[in-house]
């Protein structure tokens, strides 16, 4: 399968993504300029880590108008599997297609370590081959992860069961909002990603292609990769074409020309 | 004509930031100070003399840019 890894101007965590998918997964991997007008026949679409463009007003705020989102936006509505990473998930709620938004981490410290996650839903392309509840070791490194949604948006995505990912203890067990050691930067009801309503849009703040193999700490991302490389081969094996995977994308309206 | 853009937190939002200058202020000793909010705030030259056209004009801008509508409020004030 095809990986595309979109690149903002301002993006870091791009190498290390195509890295993974290549090397790890031994799967094929695009690097998407923000300035493309299409996905390059991308079976999936990772916004990955970094500042794009610089970050200065908000974390994720102008990225919504590079003329490759508008490509990235119709390929979502058409079903097509989009994982924002860290930044990328802060780009993702900036342009709405995720909802919430991102504060600066309670302590107002950026946090480089690594946390312990819960997954909460196995019926996204990048869980389904976790189980339910099974607790993953990945790191993070953010300094505005302190996820925020407000009290009826919070009660629509938990009824809804769009939370995917929960800051834990090692055991899965997650704390109290207010005083959680284990809940790194602050996020209510220790959200650390989150889904749309179709499920094909998930934003996580911890980098799964950083904890992929032994040298770098752990392997436990390969989880996330795993899930969506066997969503796509079920997809497949169906007698349903897949939802994505055309050769070309409608070019979309750019937005601005940033 | 000049547009000023006060970008803050709704109240409803904890601001990080705002109670941690607070809490500094009063190990200071500025016990009366009650709370703190910090926010943004933009001036924006703008190429119109129209009062209106301009709040109109810094409203867009504000709305698509340089709030967030679900963390943030922002108030407008025109005039030289």
């Amino acid at each position: 399968m095809r990986f595309g890894v979109v690149v903002f101007p301002g993006s870091n965590c791009d190498e290390d993504a195509v890295h993974a998918v290549r090397h790890v997964f031994t799967q094929e991997a695009d690097y998407l300029w923000h300035k493309d007008p299409d996905l390059k026949g991308a079976d999936v679409v990772i916004l990955p880590g970094g500042f794009a463009h610089g970050d200065y007003l908000r974390v994720g705020a102008m990225a919504r108008f590079s003329p490759i989102m508008a490509a990235v936006r119709a390929f979502a509505d058409r079903g097509g599997p989009v994982l924002g990473i860290c930044n990328g998930f802060q780009i993702l709620l900036e342009a709405g297609m995720l909802r919430g938004a991102m504060l600066r981490n309670r302590t107002l410290k950026y946090r480089c370590e690594h946390v312990h996650l819960r997954v909460e839903v196995t019926d996204t392309p990048f869980t389904c081959a976790v189980r339910a509840g099974q607790v993953l070791r990945i790191p993070i490194g953010h300094g505005e992860g302190n996820y925020y949604a407000p009290p009826e948006e919070l009660e629509r995505l938990e009824t809804n069961r769009q939370v995917v990912l929960r800051y834990t203890d090692p055991t899965g067990r997650v704390g109290d909002d207010s005083t959680d050691e284990w809940n790194p930067n602050g996020s209510v009801h220790a959200i650390a990603a989150v889904c749309n309503a179709a499920r094909n849009v998930v934003g996580m703040m911890p980098h799964p292609e950083r904890a992929c193999e032994p040298l770098l700490g752990g392997e436990d991302g390969r989880a996330i990769f795993e899930s969506i490389i066997e969503w796509f081969r079920a997809a497949e094996r169906s007698t349903l074409p897949p939802a994505v995977g055309q050769a070309t994308e409608p070019a979309g309206e750019p937005v601005a020309g940033l | 004509m000049r547009a000023r853009v006060f970008v803050t937190l709704k109240p409803s939002v904890f601001d990080p930031q705002g109670q941690t200058i607070a809490d500094a202020l009063h190990s200071l000793g500025y016990t009366d100070v009650a709370d703190v909010r910090q926010g943004k705030y933009f001036e924006l030259d703008l190429a119109t003399d129209e009062a209106a056209q301009a709040k109109q004009l810094a409203a867009e801008v504000a709305d698509k840019v340089l709030a967030n509508p679900v963390i943030e409020s922002y108030r407008i004030e025109v005039g030289d």
